[in-house]
């Protein structure tokens, strides 16, 4: 009974407490424009919606264990079918949100359907193939898209009784867009469709057997995820006001996925952390040198993957874990002096050999699979050496 | 000039980019046939290394001596990049590997632009100017000459695999690593080796396509693109394909952009988008390789 009781007890402390993280996190979300200066409410205003792209990204590469090298394009789509609808159409800017989501979506089918007939690789080789080819042919569809000079569309303009500067309007509309989004990418991930996907990314046969459709769920995944992405380009539209080809080159793309690969992979809050990566270290680290924010993110997706594949979002789970193991060990290892010699290996057979599995690899695949099977049933191979 | 002269000479154009389609493919093949990986940074090493070259005949090496130089420059790199990135990744999930080769293709990237700036440098032509006259169509010395390199690298690979103790045993490794590391071979140095390899391969793909796209940063990205539909087209596991495959996608790609109107000059990279889904769609092993057979 006692049991019970605690457990409901630290469930409702629990709930209690992330309705005031929400609540928090809110208040400082509604209070952040009138606080800082319109450039800094824009650089929010990115990081929002470049989460809303990440929340996406992070459905399919994550959730689903796909990888897509192309989400670049999906922007890039949901941003020309938004300034192509006001541009042409003048259809105000809320019409051209459902159709640019409406619109990636099926694109994502489209390509998901031959991509994922096969490993997840072919999936990054057509992503990113699209991803290289779609600047070019936004400049030939000039007569639609603007060619190279791109397009210049109205900014959502704050109504008058707002009493709201523009760069705060844009801010509160994409805070809204943003907040559904990853709402809603919540709500998938913890309904039938996030449950299969999490099966098929962690044993795709045991998953098919219990009765998952897997062509059906990675296609729908990648297509969610095309959706977010496009809705994210279309927040981009009404926040920058222009659309050139050359700002959705692959660099996007690749900005994109190691914003994800930072922020931290299978996370809610990665999204918006690795958002605020992208937005912030190529602000800062360009003064340095153009190469500068390539560098630090190359550097980082290697260096997470090698020690903390669950990125930043999960560093606040692993830190005090490994910190606590660290010291137990100093703390075991540290009283007799006589057995530490005797158990001391000597140091031709500690030193990793090249045929030895090393363990930042087992430690990259520890939260995509339970255990790396050569490292737990392989024998010691240092003796071969 | 006649229809068909005009056609055999987009041929022959198509087959000289096409060879090095077919090198850079040959170094994505070499690898994944050893580690299952795809290795997304292959086209930014062949630059790095086309880098190399470029600073030692700007620092006054002649050509032909800092060829070899660059080569075994980039075996050493390629050896390295395995032991170093992609060693502590090896047996981790694809996705990992996959995201790390994309963090190393990002980083090698910047890094050039960082050491050589991403100004655009002229790259010395290797082959000498004019070329052959063949019934009315004009073969450059240089096609003939990036035709017959990458023969020559096929050549060489072969003898290697097959008819040397070392190809055996890599030949070994890529079959069953377990296998072979049962059997005493070092299954980590002959990866190394094989990295160095396509490494190596890879390098002379950059060299032989910067005096036609000049020397920049972003130089191999379109190649590589090209090189991934090569790759896919002959099958990932078969060298041959990858050959073979190269030299097909260079020919569909000049030809549909002289004589497809619609995709022109500026969407012919639109072309290996196109070959990679309809391989996929129609023959998903490509034309060489073979279908993987799981148990599940």
């Amino acid at each position: 009974m006692s049991t019970i009781a605690v457990t409901l007890g630290t469930d409702r402390a629990r709930r209690l407490r992330a309705a005031l993280t929400v609540l928090l996190a809110a208040a400082v979300a509604v209070g952040a424009p009138f606080y800082f200066a319109p450039f800094q409410v824009f650089q929010l205003t990115m990081v929002l919606l470049y989460a809303v792209a990440l929340a996406g990204l992070n459905l399919l590469v994550g959730f689903g264990g796909q990888i897509s090298l192309g989400h670049g394009a999906f922007f890039a789509a949901g941003a020309y079918t938004s300034a192509v609808m006001l541009d042409r159409y003048d259809t105000g800017h809320l019409a051209t949100l459902p159709v640019a989501a409406a619109g990636c979506f099926l694109l994502g089918l489209a390509l998901g359907v031959p991509a994922l007939r096969l490993r997840g690789l072919y999936l990054a080789l057509v992503t990113l193939s699209l991803a290289v080819f779609l600047p070019p042919l936004l400049k030939r569809l000039e007569p639609v898209t603007g060619g190279s000079m791109g397009l210049i569309v109205d900014k959502p303009q704050p109504p008058a009784w707002s009493g709201l500067a523009e760069d705060q309007w844009t801010y509160f509309v994409v805070l809204a867009v943003t907040a559904v989004a990853l709402l809603l990418a919540r709500n998938l991930l913890r309904s039938r469709v996030g449950r299969a996907l999490r099966a098929v990314r962690d044993d795709e046969s045991a998953a098919e057997v219990m009765g998952v459709r897997l062509s059906l769920h990675k296609t729908l995944a990648f297509a969610w995820s095309a959706m977010f992405a496009g809705v994210a380009g279309c927040l981009y539209t009404w926040v920058i006001g222009f659309v050139s080809p050359d700002s959705f080159s692959f660099v996007l793309s690749v900005t994109l996925l190691a914003g994800l690969v930072v922020g931290g992979l299978a996370s809610l809050y990665g999204p918006l952390l690795g958002a605020a990566f992208v937005t912030y270290v190529p602000s800062v680290s360009q003064d340095l040198s153009e190469a500068a924010p390539g560098v630090v993110f190359g550097l980082l997706i290697i260096a997470v993957m090698f020690v903390a594949p669950t990125g930043l979002a999960g560093l606040p789970g692993r830190v005090p874990v490994a910190v606590a193991r660290r010291l137990s060990d100093v703390a075991a290892r540290r009283p007799s002096g006589v057995s530490a010699v005797l158990h001391r290996t000597p140091p031709a057979a500690s030193a990793p050999g090249p045929e030895s599995p090393s363990r930042p690899g087992t430690r990259a695949s520890e939260p995509l699979t339970p255990a790396d099977p050569e490292t737990v049933g392989a024998p010691p191979r240092t003796e071969k050496e | 000039m006649s229809a068909v002269t005009d056609l055999l000479q987009q041929v022959v154009e198509g087959l000289g980019s096409g060879a090095v389609y077919a090198s850079l493919a040959l170094a994505l093949v070499l690898i994944h046939r050893f580690t299952g990986i795809v290795n997304f940074a292959q086209g930014e090493l062949a630059m790095l290394s086309t880098y190399v070259a470029w600073q030692l005949v700007a620092s006054g090496m002649p050509f032909w001596l800092a060829l070899p130089v660059t080569l075994a420059v980039s075996f050493a790199g390629g050896m390295l990049v395995e032991r170093i990135v992609i060693r502590p990744v090896q047996g981790a999930p694809e996705l990992t590997v996959v995201i790390v080769t994309v963090g190393l293709f990002i980083f090698v990237n910047a890094l050039a632009g960082l050491i050589w700036s991403f100004t655009v440098k002229d790259f010395p032509r290797q082959f000498p100017d004019g070329g052959l006259d063949l019934a009315g169509v004009r073969v450059d010395w240089s096609t003939l000459g990036i035709l017959g390199v990458v023969a020559v690298v096929m050549g060489l690979l072969y003898l290697l695999f097959q008819h040397t103790s070392s190809g055996l045993v890599m030949r070994a490794v890529a079959c069953n690593p377990s296998s072979a590391r049962l059997s005493g071979i070092r299954v980590g140095r002959v990866l190394m080796l094989g990295w160095g390899l396509a490494a190596t391969v890879g390098a002379v793909s950059g060299v032989l396509v910067a005096p036609v796209l000049f020397l920049e940063p972003n130089m191999m990205g379109g190649v590589l693109i090209y090189a991934f539909a090569a790759a896919t087209l002959g099958g990932f596991d078969s060298p041959v394909g990858a050959v073979v495959g190269g030299l097909i996608v260079g020919v569909a790609e000049t030809l549909t952009g002289a004589y497809v109107d619609v995709i022109g000059a500026d969407l012919k990279v639109g072309v290996p988008l196109m070959i990679i889904l309809a391989v996929l769609l129609v023959r998903p092993q490509g034309l060489f390789g073979r279908a993987a057979v799981v148990r599940a």
